[in-house]
C-alpha cells in the first residue's frame, strides 16, 4: 500500500494554500497610484499628514480607491490615470516642496493580502522601464583631498608651535616637510606624532636634506574612503528625491561604487544633471543688529533692508542674514551627531579643515553672543539648516553645536551639513536606459515563451506517461506556483532573464517526473507488482533526482555570487527553482499517486503508457 | 506511448573509441575558432554604448549612418534589429566623451534628423566595469567547475568528478567554439547559459553514474564494460524525455522569446544537444579509461567497524 501519513499530507495542503495564497497577488493587475513621500530624511510621514492628504484629495474631488500607509510614504490608489495626475498635481500644490509626489502602480489585490505581505513579484528595470546607473567614487580624489587638509593642519600647527620648518608640500597622499637642521626636524617628530594622531610620521633624508614623510595610517585611510561612499549616497539619495521617482534604488556597491535605479524615469538626461550636481553649504553671520520684529515684518513684505537677505529654516523662522561668506561647505571635513562634553546634550559635532578653522575662529572671536548660520543653497534655493549662538572663541576647527535639540534633530542636522557637498567626484561607469514600450515587450515575450513552452511540454508529457503524465503536469503546475509565491515573498527583482530561467527551470524540473515515471515502467517490465512499482520507482529515483539537482544549484549559485544584476535575477530565479521543484515533483507528485492508487487493494496495471510489449515479444 | 524499446543493452563501449575521436576533432574545431577568431564580446565585456532606437515607419538604416558620420560618430555601427523599425547603433568607448554623455549626443543627433525616433535603450559599460565582468565571468566557471568536482568526488569518486566535469568543459568550450565560429554576440545573458548547461549537463552524467553505481551493487558477475553499458541503455529513454522536455521550452524561448532572449536560448540549444552526446560518449569513456572498478564505488563495510573500534 502508498500512503502518506495524515502530517504529510496536512503538511502539503498548508504549504499548497501558502503558496497559492502569494501567488494571487500577481494576478489582480495594477492601477494608477500617487506616492507622497518625504523629500528629506527629517520630513516625517504619519497618520496626520494621511488625514491631511486624504482631506485635501476629498476637497478637490478627486475619488480615491484606496490609501496605504507604510514606512516609504504614503499611497493613493485611483480609477484611472486621470484622475492620478489630477491629484499629483493638487497634492503637490497643497502639500509643498516638503514632499515628493511622484506616480505610482499599485495593486489591485485585496488590503487583507497586503496585511500578509503578499505583494506582486518586483519587477526590474528591464520589464518597467527606467534608468540603471552604476556610478564610481573617485577615492584618489577623497584621498588627496584629505591628505591637503593634513598639510594645512600641520602648516599651521607648526607654525603657532614655532616649529622652524622650510618647505611643507603634498606628494600624492603623503606630506612631505623639509628642514634646514636635522635637530629641528628630530625635535618635531614627537610633537607631530602627539598631535596628529592620524598620521605616521617618519623621517627620509635624500640629497642633503632632512625631510618628514607624513602617511595616512590604514586605518585612517579606509575611514576616509568609508565616509566618501557613505556622503555620496546620502547626497545622491536626497538629490534622487528630486525626481520624484516612485521607488528609487540607491546603494552601495563594492567599496567605491554607487548603483542608482530610477524606474519609471525617461527623462536621462535630466537624471544625469541632477545626480551630477552640485549643492553647498555656507555660513553666514545673522545681523543681530537689524533682527528686530520690525525689519523682519518689512522683509517680509519684500523690503528687505540694505545690505542683508531674508532667508527661512525649515520651520519658516525668518532670518536677516549678512551677505558676506564667511566659509563654505568643502572647509567641513566632517559632521557627525553625538552628545556635548559639558552638558551631555544632543549635539552636532562640526570639523573644519585648516584654513576653515583659522577662520572660523577669528570670526568666534569678534562675534561671540551673535548667530553663525549655516546655509545649504541647492537647485538656486537657500535654506538655514542651523543657527546657533557663538558662545566664545572657538580655536583648532572642532565646533560643537547643541543647545534645545533632540538627539534626532542632531542626526539630521548633521545629516544636512553633510549632504550639501559630494565629497569626492563621482562618474557614471555604467548606464542601462530601457523605455516603457520595450519593457512591455520584454514582460509579453517572457511569458508567452513561457506559456507556449509550458503547454507543449505539458501535452507531451500527459500523452506520453498517460494518468503518471498527467500527475507529472500538476506537479509542475505547483512548481510554477510556488516559484512564484517564493518570489513575490521574498520580493526579489524579476528580470527578462529571471523570466527565462521561469521557463528553464520548468523544462529542467519535468526531468524528476521523467526519472520517477521511467523508473516506474522498468519495475514494471520487470514483473513488479504496481504498488512496489510505485514504491521503487519514487525511491530510487530520488538520490538520482537529488545529485543532479545539487550539481545544477551549485552552478546557480556561483552566477548568483558572480553575477550583476540581469544574471543575478536569473540565478535567483533558477536556484529558487530547483528547490521547490524537489518539493513538488517528489512529494506532491508522490501524494497524488497515493491518493488515486494507493489505497486500492487491487491495482491491475498502472495508466503510465504500455509496458507489456516487454513480456508480449521473449527474447529471440 | 514508448518510444524506446530496448532489450539487449546496446554495447556503447565498443564504439567509445571512435567517438572519442568525434569529441577531440569537435574540441579541437571549436578551440580553433576560438584562437583565430575569438568570441564577439557583448558591451557588457567589451565596455562601450549599445543604443536600440525604434522608428515609426522602416529605418533608413543608411541615412542615419549618414547623419551619424556628419555628427561625428564615423564609429558608430548601425544595424538592424530584429524588425525593419528597430535598429540597434553600437559605438566603442572614446577617451574624450563620457559615455553617459555619448547616448545623448546620439540622439539628439538622430531626433534633428527625424523628430519620429523612439529611444528604446541604452546600455553603456565603462572600459573598467567591462574587464571586472570578464574576471567575474571566468571566476564564476572556475567555482561552478570545482565546486562540481567536489561534490561529485564526495557522492562518488574521483574519478566520476574528472569525468563529468571533462565532458562538461567540453560542452562549454564546444558551445563557445559555436559563438567564436559564427561571431555571434557573447552577452551577459549568453554566459548565464553556459553557466545553466554546465549544471545542468552534468545532471546527464549523474545519472548515468547513479545507474553505474546501482548496477556495480546487483550485475556482480559483469564486466565494468557491461555495467556501463547497461547503465546507458536503462537510463537512454529518461535522457531523450528529459532533454527533449528542456528542449521544448528553449525552442519556445528561441521563437517567441525576442532578440534578447535569442542567443540565449541558442547557447542552451547546442548545450542540450552536446550536453546529451557528452555524457554517453564521452563521460561514461573516460570513466572506464580512468580505471574505474567495483571496489572504488562499493567500500567495504569493515572498515567502519574497525574505526569504531
Amino acid at each position: 500500500m502508498n500512503r502518506y501519513p495524515a502530517w504529510k499530507n496536512l503538511m502539503i495542503v498548508v504549504i499548497l494554500i501558502i503558496g497559492f495564497v502569494y501567488t494571487i497577488p500577481n494576478f489582480f493587475g495594477e492601477s494608477p497610484a500617487v506616492q507622497v513621500s518625504p523629500a528629506r530624511a527629517t520630513t516625517v510621514i504619519d497618520a496626520a499628514l494621511l488625514a491631511r492628504s486624504n482631506d485635501i484629495l476629498e476637497t478637490a474631488n478627486l475619488a480615491v480607491e484606496a490609501a496605504y500607509l507604510d514606512p516609504n510614504g504614503i499611497k493613493f490608489r485611483f480609477a484611472d490615470t486621470d484622475t492620478q495626475l489630477r491629484a499629483k498635481d493638487v497634492l503637490q500644490r497643497e502639500l509643498g516642496d516638503g514632499y515628493v509626489i511622484a506616480l505610482n502602480l499599485l495593486t489591485n489585490s485585496p488590503r487583507w493580502l497586503a496585511a500578509i505581505n503578499a505583494l506582486p513579484m518586483y519587477l526590474g528595470l528591464d520589464l518597467r522601464g527606467g534608468v540603471h546607473f552604476l556610478l564610481q567614487v573617485d577615492m584618489e580624489a577623497a584621498l588627496d583631498k584629505a591628505t591637503d587638509r593634513y598639510v594645512q593642519d600641520m602648516r599651521q600647527f607648526m607654525r603657532s608651535e614655532g616649529i622652524r620648518y622650510a618647505r611643507i608640500s603634498r606628494e600624492g597622499q603623503s606630506v612631505r616637510v623639509r628642514f634646514r637642521e636635522a635637530g629641528i626636524r628630530d625635535e618635531a617628530i614627537p610633537v607631530l606624532d602627539r598631535e596628529m594622531p592620524d598620521l605616521l610620521i617618519k623621517s627620509s633624508d635624500a640629497g642633503g636634506e632632512f625631510r618628514i614623510v607624513a602617511t595616512l595610517r590604514p586605518e585612517v585611510e579606509t575611514r576616509i574612503r568609508e565616509f566618501a561612499l557613505q556622503q555620496n549616497i546620502t547626497t545622491l539619495r536626497n538629490r534622487v528625491n528630486e525626481l520624484g521617482v516612485a521607488e528609487p534604488i540607491v546603494q552601495q556597491s563594492g567599496l567605491d561604487r554607487v548603483v542608482v535605479q530610477l524606474p519609471g524615469v525617461q527623462d536621462t538626461a535630466k537624471a544625469k544633471d541632477i545626480l551630477g550636481r552640485t549643492a553647498s553649504l555656507e555660513v553666514r553671520l545673522v545681523d543681530e543688529e537689524k533682527m528686530d520684529p520690525a525689519n523682519l515684518e518689512a522683509a517680509r513684505n519684500g523690503q528687505v533692508p540694505f545690505g542683508v537677505e531674508l532667508l527661512y529654516d525649515r520651520e519658516g523662522i525668518p532670518y536677516l542674514l549678512k551677505r558676506d561668506i564667511i566659509l563654505t561647505g568643502d572647509r567641513i571635513s566632517d559632521a557627525q551627531p553625538g552628545f556635548a562634553q559639558d552638558t551631555g546634550e544632543p549635539a552636532v559635532h562640526l570639523n573644519l579643515d585648516g584654513r576653515g578653522a583659522a577662520v572660523f575662529q577669528q570670526v568666534t572671536r569678534d562675534n561671540v553672543g551673535r548667530r553663525i548660520a549655516m546655509i545649504l543653497v541647492e537647485k538656486g534655493k537657500a535654506e538655514v539648516v542651523t543657527a546657533p549662538v557663538v558662545r566664545t572663541e572657538i580655536p583648532g576647527g572642532r565646533v560643537q553645536i547643541s543647545g534645545q535639540m533632540t538627539v534626532t534633530e542632531a542626526r539630521d542636522t548633521a545629516l544636512l551639513l553633510r549632504a550639501g557637498a559630494l565629497a569626492a567626484p563621482m562618474e557614471i561607469v555604467e548606464e542601462r536606459t530601457v523605455g516603457p514600450s520595450l519593457g512591455a515587450d520584454n514582460i509579453e515575450r517572457g511569458l508567452r515563451s513561457t506559456w507556449m513552452g509550458f503547454a507543449a511540454l505539458a501535452i507531451f508529457i500527459a500523452l506520453y506517461y498517460a494518468m503518471f503524465g498527467v500527475v507529472s503536469v500538476i506537479a509542475l503546475c505547483v512548481n510554477m506556483m510556488l516559484l512564484v509565491a517564493l518570489l513575490s515573498m521574498l520580493q526579489a527583482t524579476l528580470t527578462l532573464p529571471g523570466i527565462a530561467a521561469v521557463a528553464l527551470t520548468l523544462g529542467m524540473a519535468i526531468d524528476a517526473n521523467v526519472l520517477i515515471n521511467e523508473r516506474i515502467r522498468e519495475e514494471l517490465r520487470n514483473g513488479t507488482t504496481p504498488q512496489a512499482a510505485i514504491t521503487a520507482g519514487y525511491e530510487r529515483a530520488w538520490g538520482t533526482i537529488l545529485d543532479s539537482n545539487i550539481t545544477t544549484l551549485i552552478a546557480a549559485l556561483a552566477l548568483f555570487s558572480f553575477g550583476t544584476g540581469p544574471i543575478r535575477g536569473f540565478a535567483v530565479v533558477h536556484s529558487l527553482g530547483i528547490i521547490t521543484s524537489m518539493f513538488s515533483a517528489v512529494i506532491v507528485s508522490r501524494a497524488l499517486i497515493n491518493y488515486l492508487y494507493g489505497s486500492r487493494r487491487k491495482v491491475e496495471k498502472l495508466p503510465i503508457g504500455n509496458t507489456d510489449w516487454y513480456k508480449r515479444q521473449p527474447d529471440a | 506511448m514508448e518510444f524506446f524499446r530496448i532489450r539487449k543493452d546496446i554495447p556503447f563501449m565498443r564504439y567509445a573509441l571512435l567517438f572519442n575521436i568525434i569529441s577531440i576533432a569537435t574540441f579541437v574545431l571549436a578551440v580553433g575558432a576560438l584562437a583565430f577568431k575569438g568570441l564577439n564580446l557583448g558591451v557588457e565585456f567589451t565596455g562601450g554604448t549599445v543604443m536600440e532606437v525604434n522608428y515609426s515607419a522602416s529605418a533608413d538604416i543608411p541615412r542615419i549612418r549618414e547623419t551619424l558620420e556628419e555628427a561625428g560618430f564615423e564609429d558608430a555601427v548601425v544595424q538592424s534589429f530584429g524588425s525593419s523599425q528597430t535598429v540597434l547603433i553600437r559605438m566603442p568607448t572614446r577617451p574624450d566623451v563620457s559615455g553617459a554623455r555619448l547616448s545623448e549626443e546620439v540622439i539628439t543627433a538622430l531626433r534633428n534628423d527625424n523628430p519620429g525616433v523612439e529611444l528604446r535603450r541604452v546600455d553603456f559599460v565603462g572600459a573598467q566595469v567591462g574587464e571586472e565582468l570578464v574576471e567575474k565571468g571566468a571566476m564564476a566557471l572556475l567555482v561552478v567547475s570545482l565546486g562540481i568536482v567536489a561534490y561529485l568526488a564526495l557522492r562518488f569518486e574521483w574519478k566520476f568528478g574528472v569525468a563529468a566535469i571533462l565532458a562538461n568543459l567540453h560542452d562549454i568550450v564546444i558551445i563557445l567554439g559555436f559563438f567564436a565560429f559564427f561571431q555571434w554576440e557573447f552577452s551577459l545573458p549568453v554566459l548565464a547559459a553556459v553557466l545553466a548547461v554546465l549544471g545542468y549537463s552534468v545532471n546527464e552524467s549523474v545519472v548515468v553514474f547513479d545507474r553505474i553505481r546501482e548496477n556495480f551493487r546487483k550485475m556482480r558477475k559483469a564486466s565494468v564494460r557491461e555495467v556501463i553499458n547497461n547503465a546507458i541503455t536503462r537510463t537512454m529513454s529518461r535522457t531523450i524525455i528529459t532533454h527533449g522536455s528542456t528542449q521544448l521550452m528553449v525552442l519556445s524561448i528561441l521563437i517567441f522569446g525576442g532578440e534578447a532572449l535569442f542567443y540565449f536560448a541558442l547557447a542552451l540549444t547546442i548545450g542540450i544537444l552536446f550536453g546529451i552526446y557528452s555524457s554517453i560518449f564521452v563521460a561514461s569513456p573516460l570513466v572506464l579509461w580512468l580505471g574505474v572498478t567495483r571496489e572504488d564505488l562499493l567500500r567495504p563495510e569493515k572498515k567502519t567497524e574497525e574505526a569504531v573500534v
